[in-house]
């Protein structure tokens, strides 16, 4: 019989990364592009890292980085008690690292094209700036949401070298069912692998047809 | 600092308006009208300046006074109207509500500008002229002290523009405003302003009535239209030059001898006496 648990781990941490990176990237987004910082350049960079690097590079220095026998997993052991080495809140905190440009980059394009006209008419209309994002702003990027929600969540689905790495392959804790696969593999269970493995291509493959479908209506009531 | 295409340019510019005025800004892009009219909203903060509303300060960079945008008694219509698209019309003039309002206004607005049969409409689904009605209405939702009106009939044609500057004086006499428009039209601003600043390259180059400020060098017994040569033609023993002026191509004869000076693509004026013009009603 086939376990469960690491499809229902998946999807536990895919949805708490993805909450988590849409109540970071609005505020993230939005200072992106209007403030006039001048070394934004280098903050966009390190926020699409992740696109470029291999995983088992980052999943490698973040696994020195929260190792309680280095200064900031000490720290993080000490004050708060958080072991973030092979434990599930450890997964969460690099999927967050990782899936981190696949949340922004829509959503900033979304604000960028947006009239910046559209926010100062709300200003002038004696509306604060969080009534204007709340009301104004974020309704009208809403197929940039929806994309950097569903490519969040999947990316975070199609995890492994970082989860290898930080996480491990503890059942129930931090064993995903990137990981699972591979280890039926190893223990040559290709009937195991082939569910797991097909359960994720079938989900893939849905939800960018789901991405593609939002993404040509929108087009399509052509909102500028 | 104003950036131009020439560069950077400093915007200096000093006038006041008296309470219920209707003053037209005009001049040529680039001058700094905008740049001035968001400065009074405050959108753009400026280097150095001082602008006191009916005893209020608004901006005084010496105090370190800045006034937010919200709290300034404003009216502001974008040249590109940002009506919001996830609201419907009425929604939209509804947003500019704030706590505690009558939602009397609101009806108000949409009978006097005509927008009944558009209230539950999206704006992307509006035509030019009934977008601008609707920013229009929009911006007086609050009641404001001074209405700010940046080039707002630019974009339609002639007969829209009639029929919305009707619309605007009626605004602002029934509101008593303080209204200030950006335009580049001098029929406009006849029939709008009580006074006119002409700007140019950030600096005040001339204020007063319509009048005194366009009388003299603009109203004359001759004609004269720019444009633009697009071609140039021998008819028997004379050359005929095709201007393209605005919408319109006019034919002008030449010599042989003047010919020599004009090349295709050149800018030109074309000026004649108007001793016996053609006059007809449009409209």
């Amino acid at each position: 019989m086939i376990d469960f648990s690491p499809l229902w781990l998946t999807a536990k941490l895919a949805l708490i990364t993805t909450l988590i990176l849409f109540l970071l990237a609005i505020p993230l987004c939005y200072w992106l592009a209007y403030s006039r910082f001048r070394f934004k350049a280098i903050i966009e960079a390190i926020i699409s890292l992740p696109l470029v690097l291999p995983p088992s590079v980052l999943g490698f220095y973040l696994l020195l980085a929260f190792s309680p026998e280095n200064a900031f997993g000490e720290f993080l052991s000490e004050y708060f008690n958080l072991r973030l080495v092979f434990t599930f809140q450890g997964l969460i905190v690099s999927s967050v690292l990782y899936s981190l440009p696949f949340m922004v980059n829509p959503i900033l394009s979304g604000l960028k094209n947006l009239p910046v006209s559209l926010q100062e008419a709300s200003f002038t209309l004696g509306k604060s700036r969080f009534v204007t994002i709340l009301k104004i702003i974020l309704p009208n990027i809403r197929p940039s949401l929806l994309t950097g929600i569903i490519m969040t969540f999947a990316h975070t689905v199609g995890e492994f070298g970082v989860v290898l790495m930080v996480g491990g392959s503890i059942p129930h804790e931090t064993k995903v069912v990137s990981i699972a696969i591979y280890e039926e593999v190893e223990s040559m269970n290709y009937d195991n692998a082939n569910i797991y493995a097909g359960i994720l291509f079938v989900f893939s493959f849905s939800i960018l047809l789901v991405v593609h479908l939002i993404n040509n209506k929108s087009r399509k009531t052509n909102l500028y | 600092m104003l950036q131009t295409a020439d560069g950077e340019l400093p915007l200096d510019v000093s006038f006041s308006i008296q309470k219920g005025q209707f003053l037209a800004i005009y001049g040529n892009s680039g001058a700094g009208k905008t740049t001035l009219l968001r400065i009074l909203a405050g959108l753009t903060q400026a280097d150095k300046s001082a602008i006191t509303v009916e005893d209020n300060i608004w901006d005084d960079s010496k105090k370190k006074i800045h006034l937010p945008v919200q709290k300034r008694s404003i009216g502001f219509v974008f040249q590109d109207y940002a009506l919001f698209p996830n609201l419907t019309v009425k929604e939209n003039l509804e947003f500019a509500l704030q706590k505690g309002d009558d939602t009397y206004i609101i009806s108000e607005l949409i009978e006097l500008m005509e927008l009944q049969s558009l209230q539950n409409s999206k704006p992307q689904n509006l035509s030019g002229g009934q977008k601008q009605r609707v920013a229009l209405a929009r911006a007086i939702v609050r009641r404001p002290k001074i209405l700010l009106l940046d080039e707002p009939l630019s974009a339609l044609d002639d007969e829209m523009r009639f029929k919305l500057q009707d619309y605007i004086l009626k605004i602002h006499q029934k509101y008593q405003l303080t209204t200030l428009m950006i335009t580049h039209s001098i029929p406009e601003i006849f029939k709008l302003s009580d006074s006119v600043i002409h700007l140019d390259k950030g600096k005040v180059i001339k204020e007063g009535t319509p009048g005194s400020v366009f009388l003299e060098d603009k109203i004359s017994s001759k004609f004269k239209l720019t444009g633009e040569i697009i071609s140039i033609r021998k008819s028997d023993i004379i050359y005929v030059i095709q201007v393209s002026s605005g919408n319109s191509i006019i034919r002008v004869v030449a010599t042989e001898d003047e010919i020599q000076n004009f090349k295709v693509g050149q800018k030109v004026l074309v000026a004649s006496k108007a001793f016996n013009p053609i006059i007809q009603v449009i409209s």
